[in-house]
């Protein structure tokens, strides 16, 4: 027998079955909360359903647990592939996925009943915050193990994004959750005031820095030249790249406190280090668009393509937006607006979304064991749903935001406040619904994947794909490391 | 540029390098904006008004992060001439030495409530907050009428201030002790009244008299 390693794709596929669930599951939560900004009646005075109580579930859906399935799954598929290892300890990474799954359903569910720290994009309780980092740190343990079992000497770049997205993760998560529980249901941080507020947007913005975007970035740098055919543009900017990113983002945070009782300084160097931020963000974006360079027809073919193009534009957009959005004069002006809320949502469903969604589109149907995705048209369809969604979104919250900006600092000749808070308010609340409407053709696209995927997996779901075998380039006698069972 | 790659091919092909090289570069950042915040946060005396929350004003504010208020409301004044016009005076980094955590928030849905204490009497933030759009009709706020019959727990909220001493908040054995009295037969939209009305008005310099018509419903500046 010439070979007994395969690639352990079941816990990829569990990933890819969850990111097609957690995605509905927590966008729809989004539509409902936006939609209740524009009819409060909504809530039916139903505290959990109410703004307030669903906002951060929707934040937490999306970003941890459609984000985190999406980038825990392709993150094992891909360190196995550009290792030609199996994935090191099948157990652990079993329990990585169903601890996961767990925190993600305990968060959703705790948050809007009233257990929260209210930390943004940190609400669950501490109860919470153990599960998730327990389930962290083995997931950490599982990819640097397979790492160390690698047959490739070179670790590829997307690996190193990985590790840099499992790294900084767990150190933001443990460093910001921090704190003193009352009961099982409530605990108070051990920081208050400045050094919280502090400590939080270090955490918040990071977030945004290594979850958002590095995770993703190891995404991009794997499926983009795959999907491609081509390699990589530039294998040694992206390692320039690499170090200015997680060594710049993580001076940034202070941005999200500018004029407030943060010291001056603190600010300053925030909005520093947010323009330099520039330099390796587009360094990223514009590898990934010239890795198509002379592949360009397949965006024609390919709608996988199709949405890691928009995502790399939309990447290059939005960095420079929130480098903009950093300068102290124009955050005077968006701050606390939902000018906050479109560039937050031109990253999210944009870049991170649609990274996502062509990379699964293209690693579903070789870890399903199909020629292609079930149907072509879906991709299409979902394509263009999620692209004129995605417009309305952010054009409507970019409008809303300049109006809000404006009129809360309008003042008339004789140096008063032209309006009043509500002025503002009733002038943004149409775009209110345009915003809900552009948050339903998102989800609307995100049904269409999973209807798509399942049809995909129809073998998968039969038992009848057979594991992929690992290319092992030596005699079986002569492997380093030796093979493991195929199934323990 | 070709012997500087053999560095970076050293750090490539060796994992747990790799991993130490990640933690060293993204600590740096954190450690230079956090460390001299947290020194001086420690060597810094909250200033004479401030004053820990009451029983039924931390009642309140518990009750305000549970809602999730901050997710419409900041409290936070940026010191810009229009924001000073409209909500008073910016707000100073001793004014949330006791917040844990802070409630600074990202996001005006709705107006700032850093100094909102004693603009509208009782009765209309009792009301507003039961059914917002009986008294601002374009209003998008939800309603909260849960909160009008929720009661307290006396036992609660000495636990919670026992362990806010644990993390250095000066409350006294006589502070705990009263607690569960001062919050007995009150209920949870009496509590939040109470903390909103107490939002701005507790770090007054003390030094001057406070200004008639202050509401100063537990007795407190």
């Amino acid at each position: 027998m010439p070979n007994t390693e395969t690639y352990n794709d079941d816990v990829v596929r569990l990933f890819l079955l969850a990111a097609a669930v957690w995605g509905i599951i927590g966008m729809s939560i989004g539509v409902y909360a936006g939609a209740e900004l524009a009819w409060p009646a909504l809530n039916f005075d139903v505290s959990w359903l109410s703004f307030s109580h669903l906002r951060p579930s929707h934040t937490f859906g999306v970003i941890f647990a459609f984000g985190g399935s999406a980038l825990m799954g392709t993150c094992y598929y891909v360190v196995q592939r550009t290792g030609h290892t199996r994935l090191a300890l099948g157990k652990l990474a079993t329990f990585t996925f169903w601890g996961w799954q767990l925190a993600c359903v305990l968060a959703m569910v705790t948050v809007p009943l009233g257990m929260t720290q209210s930390k943004e994009y940190a609400e669950p309780e501490w109860f919470v915050d153990i599960i998730i980092a327990v389930v962290w740190v083995s997931f950490g343990t599982v990819f640097f193990a397979t790492l160390a079992r690698r047959r490739i000497q070179h670790i590829y770049v997307a690996n190193w994004y990985y590790a840099a997205f499992i790294i900084a993760v767990g150190l933001l998560h443990i460093v910001n959750n921090l704190a003193l529980p009352v009961s099982l249901t409530k605990s108070y941080p051990i920081y208050s005031g400045v050094v919280d507020a502090m400590v939080q947007w270090w955490y918040g913005h990071n977030a945004v820095a290594f979850f958002l975007t590095a995770g993703f970035l190891g995404m991009m740098y794997y499926f983009v030249p795959r999907q491609a055919q081509q390699p990589l543009w530039s294998y040694r900017f992206s390692i320039v790249n690499f170090w200015a990113l997680i060594s710049v983002y993580m001076w940034a945070g202070a941005h999200h406190l500018m004029f407030t009782a943060l010291p001056d300084w603190v600010q300053s160097v925030g909005m520093a280090f947010s323009l330099v931020l520039l330099m390796p963000s587009w360094g990223s974006a514009a590898n990934g668009l010239m890795t198509f360079q002379g592949s360009w027809r397949k965006l024609k073919t390919d709608p996988a393509v199709k949405f890691m193009v928009i995502a790399l534009v939309f990447y290059a957009a939005s960095t420079f937006e929130g480098s903009m959005m950093a300068i102290k004069s124009v955050n005077s002006l968006s701050h606390y607006t939902d000018w906050t809320v479109a560039h937050v949502h031109s990253g999210s469903i944009g870049w991170v979304a649609m990274i996502t969604i062509g990379s699964l589109y293209a690693m579903a149907p070789r870890a399903l064991g199909q020629p292609a995705m079930y149907s072509h048209r879906g991709m299409e369809v979902h394509f263009w749903l999620h692209m004129i969604g995605l417009l309305l979104y952010v054009i409507s919250m970019w409008l809303a935001g300049v109006t809000e900006g404006m009129m809360w600092r309008a003042t008339g000749a004789d140096g008063s406040l032209t309006y009043s808070f509500l002025d503002s308010l009733i002038a943004i609340k149409p775009l209110y619904a345009v915003r809900a409407l552009g948050g339903v053709l998102v989800v609307s696209g995100m049904v269409v994947m999973a209807w798509n995927l399942w049809h995909t997996a129809a073998d998968a779901r039969a038992h009848l794909i057979k594991p992929i075998p690992v290319p092992i380039p030596e005699p079986v006698m002569h492997q380093t490391p030796a093979p493991l069972p195929a199934y323990p | 540029m070709a012997s500087g790659y053999k560095y970076i091919e050293a750090i490539e092909k060796r994992a747990g390098l790799l991993g130490i090289c990640i933690a060293v570069m993204v600590s740096i950042g954190g450690l230079a904006e956090i460390t001299p915040l947290f020194m001086k946060a420690h060597s810094q005396e909250a200033p004479a008004g401030v004053k820990p929350y009451d029983a039924l004003r931390l009642a309140g504010r518990d009750i305000y992060v549970r809602e999730g208020c901050y997710l419409c409301h900041s409290q936070m004044i940026r010191a810009q001439r229009f924001e000073v016009q409209r909500y008073g005076e910016h707000s100073v980094a001793s004014e949330s030495v006791y917040d844990r955590p802070h409630q600074w928030g990202s996001k005006r849905t709705g107006p700032d409530l850093a100094r909102i204490g004693g603009k509208y009497s009782d009765e209309w933030q009792r009301m507003h907050l039961l059914a917002p759009r009986t008294l601002v009709p374009e209003s998008n706020m939800p309603n909260y009428p849960w909160l009008e019959n929720a009661g307290i727990d006396g036992g609660d909220i000495q636990a919670r201030m026992r362990v806010l001493r644990r993390l250095g908040d000066p409350y006294t054995d006589a502070d705990i002790a009263d607690a569960a009295t001062a919050v007995q037969g009150k209920t949870e939209l009496d509590a939040i009244v109470a903390y909103l009305q107490g939002l701005g008005t507790l770090n007054v310099d003390t030094s001057a008299p406070p200004a008639a018509g202050t509401p100063a419903a537990s007795g407190q500046p």
